[in-house]
């Protein structure tokens, strides 16, 4: 299986996550995406030497994954390519800010040394708090919640069709790779002569099927709305998001309580 | 949506189109079709019954001639009206479902129009039974096979109500099994149903009247008996005769 097959399937197994039966996955999308960015905003917030309440935060990632049945393996695997960059966010802190904090027996811990820990922990729930939104609610989910907070129609239907317009890339893309590497055995990749060529093709057939997608939606009268099925709020869909919320208002002032 | 309106549904008068100048496609058309037809659009590659097909959906507006659907002229002003009573089969199944699931593509259409839930749940419980994949309802569309997408991309037309079904090349790719039970979901169906394909066969088994296409003009229009018995006539505008009446 080639790459690019394997990005597809990666994707078609988040698909599959949405079809879940699961009570995480029967929760209101609005609940999800408001636990998701408010806790994404209380993580960032938390002052940077801060080391308590940040680990306390995590409350919510445990709980995701665990009550939620996620595989936190998968999830990490998923965000392969965030992760990096969260990892080297503030790995220049230390060299800055070398005043000690703490000290451990006779070594001492810079503030650096803290934020550098703090700024990639905030970086690393962030991810996974998306990871685990995107995994218990479908993109049409995550769209009717952005319809109902008023989002402006124009950026729901934009965050829609990019969502089914890298499916069809993906899949274009790999016909032609494998098109290609059938009569090119025995390369190793494209030769970078033939790339011109089969990324302008890429792109054509790629338009192609987006505007077959396109006439189709309009040939079912699609007018530029975004129409789902109305979710009924249940009592859950309102108590879970303000239990939630609670939670990460007490741990971001918990230094109030000590 | 269907009307349950009987007589002529569709009237084409001295239809011209081209895409660009000097490359006409479709030379003075003329085809009155009525509820309950079935008919074959046959033609060579290339001949321009894809577009035809098109035009009569309001995809391409820029035409010469009368062209009616349900008496109402295809243009710009009235397409949302054009549309609530014709549906489109495309040729690519992929390409045409583009929700997650089966039940959220047959719903798409209905949801659009602005229907009350309990009327769109009704439209796609019904639909996906016309089609006979109800069990296919929460599956996802990616995980379909090639007959199985053809029946969902019919079913998400179907959950519409249309008066008239335009399909293109609705047996490619299918299996025998898959394409017999196409012929008997399609003779199931009593609304207006225009069939572009190559299968002769297919044709001769889902409908009565054949239009034959050549050099973007109908030069015959008869019983599909008559018309995919004339070994002349289909050989020499590039087909062939149906394979039952082959003669090895």
């Amino acid at each position: 299986m080639d790459s690019i097959e394997k990005k597809l399937n990666e994707f078609k197994s988040i698909e599959e996550l949405w079809q879940r039966s699961h009570w995480m996955n029967d929760l209101h999308p609005l609940g999800k995406l408001l636990i998701s960015v408010i806790y994404i905003f209380t993580v960032v917030s938390i002052n940077k030497y801060a080391v308590t309440p940040l680990i306390l935060m995590s409350v919510y990632i445990i709980f995701g994954f665990v009550i939620g049945e996620l595989s936190f393996k998968t999830g990490i695997y998923r965000m392969r390519l965030i992760l990096p960059l969260v990892i080297f966010v503030g790995v220049l802190n230390p060299f800055f800010d070398k005043e000690v904090l703490l000290q451990v027996g006779d070594v001492g811990i810079s503030r650096g040394v803290i934020s550098m820990f703090t700024l990639m922990l905030k970086g690393f729930y962030a991810v996974l708090a998306t990871y685990i939104l995107i995994a218990t609610t479908s993109i049409e989910k995550i769209c009717y919640a952005l319809s109902v907070l008023h989002v402006p129609k124009i950026i729901v239907i934009v965050v829609l069709l990019i969502g089914r317009y890298f499916y069809i890339m993906g899949e274009e893309a790999d016909r032609i790779a494998t098109a290609y590497k059938l009569r090119a055995p025995h390369q190793n990749g494209v030769h970078y002569s033939a790339w011109g060529t089969l990324v302008g093709m890429w792109l054509i057939r790629s338009m192609d099927r987006a505007t077959i997608v396109y006439e189709s939606m309009l040939l079912r009268g699609f007018k530029g709305d975004f129409s789902s099925e109305k979710i009924k709020v249940r009592a859950i869909d309102v108590i879970y998001p303000i239990v939630w919320i609670t939670i990460f208002i007490l741990i971001r002032h918990s230094y109030l309580f000590l | 949506m269907h009307t349950g309106i009987h007589g002529e549904l569709l009237t084409i008068e001295h239809l011209n189109f081209s895409y660009e100048k000097n490359q006409q496609v479709l030379f003075d058309l003329n085809l009155h079709a009525h509820d309950g037809e079935s008919i074959g659009l046959l033609g060579a590659n290339g001949i321009g019954k894809s577009t035809l097909l098109k035009l009569l959906v309001g995809l391409y507006l820029d035409y010469d001639g009368r062209l009616e659907i349900v008496g109402h002229a295809v243009n710009k002003k009235n397409l949302n009206h054009v549309r609530e009573h014709i549906g489109y089969v495309f040729q690519d199944s992929d390409s045409q479902l583009f929700m997650s699931t089966v039940e959220q593509d047959v719903s798409f259409g209905p949801r659009n129009y602005g229907l009350s839930e309990d009327e769109v749940k009704r439209r796609t419980d019904e639909a996906l039974a016309k089609v006979h994949i109800e069990y296919l309802r929460n599956k996802q569309i990616y995980k379909l096979s090639g007959g199985e997408k053809k029946l969902a991309a019919i079913a998400t037309i179907l959950s519409m109500e249309p008066d008239i079904i335009l399909m293109d090349e609705p047996s490619i790719a299918l299996d025998p099994r898959n394409r017999r039970n196409l012929i008997n979901i399609l003779n199931e169906l009593k609304c207006l149903k225009i069939v572009a394909s190559h299968d002769l066969d297919f044709i001769m088994d889902t409908c009565e009247r054949v239009v034959l296409l050549h050099d973007g003009t109908i030069i015959a229009d008869d019983k599909a008996e008559v018309i995919l018995r004339d070994k002349e006539l289909l050989e020499s505008h590039g087909l062939e005769l149906p394979l039952r009446f082959q003669n090895y």
